[in-house]
């Protein structure tokens, strides 16, 4: 019978945690950077102009049919030889996931931003407001309310995805739970406990998201 | 002889390869109240979506007190219609469009879809927008509605909200896309009764209708749309009560034997 | 910035990639299977109306949708073998973490499938018999999978994606003789740039039919 033995872990836990913290803060970067590119993304898509909608479109359909962690590398190992910039690893992922969530939630912005009725944009054509005026007083708004669970899902999404950055030594929870399996010769409490935390981070973030959900679903049935 | 309002020259519109209407000519004076009458599919709507714009019609052209509404610009033997955004946001100012679906915003409160355009669009203090939304509110007789949402209201109600929101634009033309169509019978009265009063101050609209009874005593002009184009045109006296052209006649006899 | 691309090294190493290709393809196919399957089962193990085989059920769902794959892939290789006395490799690491986590999400799209089948159908054929299980073997599944196909397919695609991270266990599929051949001739650009365009050349024709299939499903439900 393996006799279980947590007390590197324990001993070693704040440095589990200083790793948790930049998984959260890569994360942060990423969402904050990936929605305006999606939303940008999303409304060149939308627009009438070739000239705007097909270099969109290859941007969206690339970055989801490749997987993550060959964009990470990419831009990791790859882009520093063409650009000559020094890339760090924090660097190169926050570019990748920037990116990256930004094509997914482009589709989600595309598909709330259609699912809006037609005779909505027409409404407000017909007294007299411009294109961007129309999407940003009447579709806009109507749309973020039903694109709010596919965009926490994919926020969701996108914190399991940054573990891959651990493969570039950046120093995510990840890393230091490998680092330290290594050191202490722990491995099976070593990942379980960074597996616990995972789990307790995401169930967290996804409890909160549910909650918020039903908030504005409530609201949604008065403001309709 | 004062020039007309709105004139319609030589309007035409496909979709694809079929022609919905061609070589439509149209003279609306001030104060005009005009019925457009047809079966489903003649084109009443397009045609009427055609006026401000919501849809550009493929050959033709708009004009608005003397004033083209697009700019002309000849493609080696074809001259094509371009319309600048600010053109079409001017042209909106001047031409109301009331829907038949209503098309209220539901995030706004009833105050809030009125004077939305007010606000927005002729960029007027919010609190003269609603000094001056609640005043129309008033006019179609939903003043007490103000903080209600659209959601809570009769479709009677909608349509009288939308139509308050089309005349706080202080528009010169109405144009009414069927709006009755999509109520239940015990509610069109209403709205009928406040496209009346509109009438009575003397506006000019155009009015797409299936209410022959209705436009009968509201129009000063009936058109009858068929064929591809506007079949047959005159008093509410000579097109609905006697009709001189076969298609007009049976469409007439059509909806006579559902009238009381 | 006037780079000079090279690809010729790469072509000369093509064998590799080829190799690392069969790999991928070889793992893909195993997770796709066994995770698509396993699914199945926990999603009618959460139906089931025994709390035990349910909580079973939802407690295996929570644990590998709110765990990422490379830490699942790697407590596989590195934390089980110390548990057991089992020899991981990493191919059966990668198949275990892989195709778990698909079981999970798989397991919530069949479930939303059974669930969005109307209860009427239930009615009619249990009103002429039918036990549960011919319900759901004649009536109910083959009109939920034909629904949830798009969402199934779009899986799919994820763990052909996923079989990446099996290169973190040194597996060798695509990406991993992607790495070999970079450090090889110190070409990680067009290494990289090659590799992932091979992934999108399989990959968007695969999201193409997806939508075309969502489209013709969409036509004929209604």
């Amino acid at each position: 019978m393996y006799r279980w033995d947590f007390s590197p872990v324990i001993a070693n836990g704040d440095l589990l945690l200083a790793g948790l913290a930049n998984t959260l803060a890569l994360t942060g970067v990423a969402l904050a950077g990936g929605i305006p590119v999606g939303l940008g993304l999303a409304l060149a898509r939308l627009s009438g102009s070739r000239f705007l909608s097909a270099p969109a479109g290859v941007v969206i359909e690339v970055f989801r049919a490749t997987p993550p962690l060959v964009q990470l590398f990419w831009f990791y190992f790859g882009l520093p030889i063409v650009l000559k910039v020094e890339m760090t690893p924090y660097l190169a992922a926050a570019l990748t996931f920037t990116i990256q969530s930004g094509a997914f939630f482009a589709e989600i912005f595309r598909a709330g931003i259609v699912s809006v009725d037609r005779g909505q944009r027409e409404a407000a054509r017909a007294i007299g407001m411009t294109e961007a005026q129309a999407m940003r007083r009447i579709v806009l708004p109507q749309a973020v309310k039903r694109m709010f669970p596919a965009m926490m899902e994919r926020s969701i999404e996108l914190m399991k995805t940054t573990t891959l950055v651990a493969t570039v030594s950046y120093a995510d929870l990840l890393y230091q739970a490998n680092e330290l399996a290594q050191k202490t010769f722990r491995p099976l409490e070593v990942f379980t406990a960074a597996a616990l935390m995972y789990l307790v981070s995401i169930s967290l973030v996804s409890a909160i998201a549910a909650l918020v959900e039903r908030r504005m679903a409530m609201s949604g049935e008065m403001a309709r | 002889m004062t020039a007309p309002l709105l004139r319609i020259e030589g309007l035409g519109k496909s979709f694809g390869d079929r022609a919905v209407f061609s070589g439509v000519d149209l003279e609306v004076a001030r104060g005009d109240r005009i019925a457009i009458i047809g079966a489903s599919g003649s084109g009443k709507s397009t045609l009427l979506r055609c006026i401000n714009v919501l849809e550009r019609a493929d050959q033709g052209r708009v004009v608005l007190g003397g004033e083209p509404v697009g700019e002309e610009v000849r493609r080696g033997d074809r001259t094509e219609t371009r319309y600048s955004e600010a053109a079409l946001v001017r042209l909106r100012q001047r031409v109301g469009m009331v829907f038949q679906q209503f098309n209220l915003f539901p995030h706004m409160t009833v105050l809030g879809n009125v004077m939305e355009g007010l606000v927005t669009v002729k960029r007027m203090g919010r609190d003269a927008a609603a000094r001056q939304a609640l005043a129309e509110l008033a006019r179609v007789g939903l003043a007490d509605k103000a903080e209600a949402y659209p959601a809570h209201l009769s479709g009677g109600q909608k349509q009288r909200v939308a139509i308050a929101r089309a005349l706080a634009m202080e528009p010169e033309v109405l144009l009414f896309d069927e709006p009755t169509s999509a109520l239940d019978p015990a509610l069109v009265g209403e709205v009928l009764d406040t496209i009346q009063a509109l009438a009575g101050e003397g506006r000019t609209m155009l009015l797409v209708t299936h209410e022959i009874g209705f436009a009968y005593h509201m129009a000063t002009r009936v058109l009858f749309l068929a064929e591809g184009g506007i079949y047959e045109q005159g008093t509410p006296d000579e097109v609905l009560k006697n009709p001189r052209r076969p298609l007009t006649q049976a469409f007439i006899a059509g909806h006579r034997r559902f009238s009381f | 910035m006037t780079y000079r691309w090279d690809f010729a090294p790469i072509l000369d190493n093509w064998q590799a990639l080829a190799f690392g290709a069969i790999g991928t393809v070889r793992l893909f196919l195993v997770c796709l299977v066994l995770g698509l399957s396993l699914g199945l089962l926990v999603a009618l193990m959460r139906r089931s109306r025994h709390g035990v085989l349910r909580w079973l059920a939802i407690g295996f769902i929570e644990l590998f949708r709110n765990t990422p794959v490379l830490v699942q892939i790697l407590w596989f290789y590195f934390a089980l073998p110390m548990l057991a006395p089992v020899e991981i490799s990493p191919f059966g690491a990668a198949i275990l973490g892989i195709s778990l986590n698909s079981a999970a999400y798989s397991a919530e799209i069949y479930r939303a499938g059974i669930q969005s089948i109307e209860p009427g159908q239930w009615e009619a054929a249990r009103a002429i018999g039918m036990t549960g299980l011919q319900v759901l073997r004649r009536i109910v599944l083959p009109q939920a999978l034909r629904r949830v196909l798009p969402a199934l397919t779009n899986r799919g695609i994820e763990i052909f994606k996923m079989t990446t991270l099996a290169s973190v266990v040194a597996y060798v599929e695509l990406l991993q003789q992607g790495k070999l051949v970079a450090s090889l001739n110190f070409n990680p650009l067009e290494v990289y740039t090659v590799i992932g365009a091979l992934f999108f050349l399989l990959l968007y024709p695969l999201v193409r039919a997806t939508y075309a299939l969502e489209r013709r499903l969409a036509r004929s439900d209604a």
